[in-house]
């Protein structure tokens, strides 16, 4: 049997909390980040509103040196990465350097450092061009930063997938791990809530243009009309059980089957393939449907997608055959953040037996899926899945498990 | 014209401004013979320090006269013979 990928430590940074405590307090009462976007003034954008992570100050955690070299998402992936070690109870220095790897995703890179290097150039010259924008704007540039920070020289790389990529970067991990590498730090931050990053985000023609922050995200809700961006994510810390058992580390859980699947050409008449998706991560966990005991969906709030999701949740579960949450309702969309917060959510699950709602929706009655809604809902919850689907075709499912 | 003259306090701030500080090293203790490498700065840092260096002063600086195993002094020697020479060509 292949070695076990266990979750031995998180670090979280969301709109609706910074750090895990704050994030789960919050998310378990149904209390949401979303808000007037406060980074740049939006007053001209036909979209105002975004997911922006509280109090973030990174000159509390991150030297000059390293804020002089890094984009926002950077210094909160890599203040993350502190936190999910720290979590583990993990100092590199107890590991070989090539023990240990990193595994992130990206959907955007470093927008906000990119737009002002772009402004300099345009309006001063070329001269002016941080040296830094080489790489800080780079998809790859949170691995190797938190590999830089933490020594770590083991199997790394970055994973490009919208937002897909977080649940494809864990599987990276898990497949590093099985490769027999005991560390890797993975997951995914992204954050472009910058003009430059605005545009792009505007151009995919998905973001809500609702100016109420309770009204703007709601996934299989009849008023569904598109999604609001966020920025944040979560860095877990993957380890391979043996390691684990060596420490005595807690494990929060274990990253027990993914899939990946690709949608078929648009026309094609084909069913999407999230449905396979789903049934290819059980089968890789040896679970049956049954096993499950609640699926973090996408949540797109793009009806023709809701309703993608809802039949491929259906056709593997039944008519509301599992309960089934968004709790990116109250984060926004984090893109490659969203699947690692979504774990790190569903691994907090499992540990409090608590299932977080879905804020601000009221289900359609079209769709034959348990939205939670409202309330938290309690109960023991040992296995959970996780979608996640990137713009342009990508599904990922990953079936977490109490270790 | 005022004689420009490149002092270390210049190169501290510029320093700062473009690459930050290691919070291990002390730029206001004794650094002018130490290599910029110990001072924390890699190949990159001096990149940035150098193109700042030539922004602000309005010169041209070859790539060689700042390296991770040169000193501060060093390159303030450099870029001082630099201004007196753009002075004497005047």
């Amino acid at each position: 049997m292949s070695a076990q990928a266990l979750v031995t430590g998180l670090g979280i940074a969301a709109p609706n909390g910074l750090g895990t405590d704050d994030f789960w307090s919050a998310t378990r009462s149904g209390k949401s980040g979303i808000g007037r976007i406060t980074r740049f003034d939006a007053s001209s954008y036909p979209a105002q509103l975004a997911g922006e992570v509280p109090g973030f100050q990174a000159e509390q955690y991150l030297s000059s040196q390293i804020r002089s070299q890094t984009d926002h998402m950077t210094r909160m992936a890599l203040v993350a990465s502190d936190w999910a070690l720290a979590d583990a109870g993990i100092t590199p220095e107890q590991f070989d350097a090539y023990d240990m790897g990193v595994v992130t995703a990206s959907s955007s890179g470093g927008f906000e450092f990119g737009q002002g290097e772009l402004q300099k150039l345009w309006s001063l010259g070329r001269r002016h061009v941080s040296a830094y924008q080489s790489f800080a704007w780079f998809y790859a540039v949170n691995s190797g930063q938190i590999s830089i920070r933490h020594g770590m020289k083991g199997p790394s790389g970055v994973v490009v997938s919208d937002q897909a990529g977080g649940l494809d970067a864990l599987a990276h991990a898990r497949r590093q791990i099985r490769g027999g590498t005991p560390v890797i730090v993975s997951g995914a931050v992204d954050a472009s809530i910058c003009p430059w990053g605005w545009a792009a985000q505007l151009a995919g023609g998905r973001v809500s243009t609702a100016e109420a922050p309770d009204r703007a995200f709601l996934p299989f809700d009849a008023e569904a009309c598109g999604h609001v961006p966020g920025e944040g994510g979560a860095i877990l810390v993957v380890e391979h059980a043996d390691s684990a058992k060596r420490r005595g580390a807690r494990a929060w859980g274990e990253l027990a089957g993914y899939a990946a699947t690709f949608d078929p050409k648009p026309g094609s008449g084909r069913e999407p393939a999230l449905h396979k998706a789903i049934e290819l991560a059980l089968a890789d966990a040896r679970s049956a449907p049954g096993d499950v005991d609640v699926v973090f969906a996408d949540a797109a709030a793009v009806p023709e997608l809701d309703r993608q999701e809802a039949d491929a949740i259906t056709a593997v579960f039944g008519p509301r055959g599992v309960p089934v949450t968004a709790p990116k309702t109250m984060t926004g969309r984090l893109y490659s953040g969203a699947g690692p917060l979504d774990v790190a959510a569903a691994l907090l699950s499992v540990r409090d037996g608590v299932i977080p709602p879905t804020a601000h929706v009221q289900q359609a009655p079209g769709y034959a899926i348990d939205l939670v809604t409202g309330q938290p809902r309690t109960g023991e919850v040992r296995t959970a899945l996780v979608l996640a689907r990137g713009h342009g075709g990508f599904n990922s499912a990953l079936l977490v498990r109490a270790a | 014209m005022p004689d420009k003259v490149f002092t270390l306090d210049d190169l501290k701030r510029i320093l700062i401004a473009g690459a930050g500080a290691d919070e291990a090293v002390d730029l206001d203790g004794d650094i002018l013979q130490q290599r910029f490498d110990a001072l924390g700065y890699e190949s990159l840092a001096l990149l940035e320090t150098l193109s700042r260096i030539e922004n602000e002063f309005d010169i041209a600086l070859d790539d060689g006269v700042l390296t991770e195993e040169s000193t501060p002094a060093q390159l303030i020697d450099a870029v001082n013979a630099v201004l007196e020479a753009a002075r004497l060509a005047v």
